[in-house]
């Protein structure tokens, strides 16, 4: 090391290494090719699984019944993504432009329930949308309702329950874009005589554009394969493919169409970040 | 803001749309903390309704702490959460240090490996990990939630870290050097304790993650083997009662603790 620090490969690099390269290759890398061996695999009827190379794991995708799960996976992800977008942008820019001393204080507000188990946030909504709930005590006051209806174990349900979770996930990447913007590029706008809608949209939203991506991939992502919330949340009409992959793992025991549908998920996650890259770049890749 | 002198100030969107503004942001706060507020409320409900408020009291606590089998799962996150931690922290902060101190071959496929881990969703984990433990022989269990725990952790630790290490002062380690200190010297002596307020972080990162965690552990624990939020799952899937608000709220009150302790030593970094 000494002076040789930062040319090419040395003993103490190696050393620096080695523990991670290990750990990460043994615990992350090689499961990963093992479900990836898997998915070409066939299962057999008790849970043995014969490795070959079949690809009906993945056509089985296209079996009505998955499709139909798939489907709605993505409705669902997609609808979330943007719901957190519409709620999330305003705050984000808020606490970016209006937040002046408080900003720190008001970003640690967003963060703390993003550092709170997804699990009680989850079981919050079970307990407010619950059959004698708040939601339908604040219904039926309201008039709107004469007595408890089912709020939970809905679609709706579902969705709420993913808002709420993934809205942190969202405001974080877009504050980051937002905090980095000169606000001096807006003065100019309008010095020029843009109208402050026209400033917005040409040039404030423009510039957060690595931000709403980087967002959307965070939530698009892992409410892909949601399972929690689905189960604590909705009912039969609401099976995800987060559902139908714990199913075939822990219930069904085919390991081979579960490893299938799970490669499928990191795939999206690939296709996702590549198109960050492309259109971002990878410098800002850190402040994700 | 608005500081330029003479030409036209910035006023941003213009007051009606700024009381707007004002008004969405402080709906969104209430929407974000209203929910776990309504879940720690009703924590100290007297009567076992999770919904009617009839009066206060502690008594689910008192369920709580002599419910053996969640002081057994409690037990179990603790020795996982501190044995992870100290595992994900080291092997994190010596990434971090490789990261930023050199240049090598194969340091953005290094680079790719540690951001896939923090992102990859987290049920791909948690089935690739029981795939991987089932055909390797291992018991589930706390052994394999230790190891499944640390792997997910050490991709956060080596983030924070790097990001206190890419903000200091080389020249103080080189002075060390120059002054007749040896590499191992220098670390110990000027480079870690420089650095140990973005380690902290990172452990305290990594200790919130571990305890939080229910998907990755979900699948790795096999049976018998309940850390928190698995016992508050099935106690969840079991019906809704004020044990698990109580409980809840203890858990949620450690990771508050934990986060600003946390945010202490973030604050510090951005003030460097």
């Amino acid at each position: 090391m000494g002076e040789e620090k930062g040319r090419g490969w040395s003993l103490g690099l190696a050393g620096l290494l080695t523990p991670v390269t290990v750990w990460l290759g043994l615990f992350f890398l090689v499961p990963l090719l093992f479900i990836l061996a898997y998915s070409f695999g066939t299962s057999g009827i008790y849970g043995g699984i014969t490795l070959g190379f079949n690809p009906g794991n993945y056509l089985r995708v296209f079996d009505p019944l998955y499709l139909e799960i798939v489907g709605r996976t993505l409705v669902i992800a997609l609808l979330n993504t943007f719901l957190c977008l519409l709620l999330g942008y305003p705050l984000a820019y808020f606490i970016a432009f209006k937040g002046g001393s408080r900003k720190n204080l008001l970003i640690l507000l967003v963060m703390i329930p993003f550092w709170t188990s997804l699990l009680l946030r989850a079981y919050a909504w079970v307990v407010i949308l619950g059959g004698n709930g708040i939601a339908n005590r604040a219904l039926q006051f309201l008039g709107i309702t004469d007595g408890p209806v089912n709020l939970i174990f809905t679609p709706q349900a579902v969705i709420m329950g993913m808002v709420y979770s993934y809205l942190p996930f969202m405001i974080l990447p877009l504050y980051a874009a937002l905090e980095k913007f000169d606000a001096r590029l807006k003065e100019a706008a309008q010095d020029l005589g843009a109208s402050r809608w026209h400033t917005f949209w040409r040039v404030t939203f423009p510039l957060s554009m690595p931000g709403v991506i980087a967002g959307s991939i965070l939530v698009f992502i892992p409410s892909a394969g949601e399972f929690v919330i689905p189960n604590l949340l909705g009912g039969a009409r609401t099976v995800l493919v987060g559902n139908l992959i714990q199913q075939q793992f822990l219930l069904a025991r085919d390991w081979a169409f579960g490893s299938a549908l799970a490669m499928m998920l990191a795939a999206l996650l690939v296709g996702a970040i590549m198109f960050y890259v492309r259109k971002v770049g990878t410098e800002n890749l850190e402040g994700v | 803001m608005g500081e330029s002198k003479g030409g036209p100030v910035y006023k941003g969107l213009g007051k009606i749309p700024d009381r707007a503004l004002l008004l969405f942001a402080t709906l969104l706060y209430v929407f974000l903390y209203a929910p776990i507020l309504v879940l720690v409320f009703f924590s100290f409900n007297s009567s076992k309704s999770t919904q009617v408020w009839t009066g206060f009291s502690t008594e689910w606590y008192g369920e709580l702490i002599s419910d053996q089998s969640v002081l057994e799962a409690f037990r179990l996150s603790m020795i996982v959460g501190v044995t992870a931690t100290a595992i994900a922290t080291v092997i994190g902060t010596l990434t971090a240090l490789a990261l930023t101190r050199h240049r090598f071959r194969g340091k953005t496929l290094a680079d790719s490996a540690i951001y896939a881990a923090t992102v990859m969703p987290e049920i791909v984990v948690g089935v690739s990990l029981l795939v991987f433990f089932v055909a390797a022989g291992l018991q589930l269990g706390i052994t394999t939630i230790i190891i499944a725990h640390v792997a997910f952790t050490i991709s956060f630790v080596t983030i924070v870290v790097r990001a206190r290490l890419s903000g200091m002062d080389r020249s103080i380690e080189e002075a060390a050097q120059d002054l007749g200190a040896n590499p191992i010297e220098t670390f110990l002596r000027v480079t870690l304790p420089l650095i140990l307020p973005g380690v902290m972080a990172g452990a305290l990162l990594a200790f919130t993650l571990s305890l939080d965690d229910f998907v990755i552990t979900f699948f790795v624990a096999g049976v018998g083997s309940s850390t928190l939020p698995l016992k508050i799952y099935s106690m969840i899937k079991f019906g809704v009662s004020p044990v698990i608000n109580a409980l809840s709220t203890v858990v949620l009150v450690a990771t508050m603790v934990l986060v600003f302790g946390g945010s202490h030593f973030f604050m510090r970094k951005e003030n460097a």
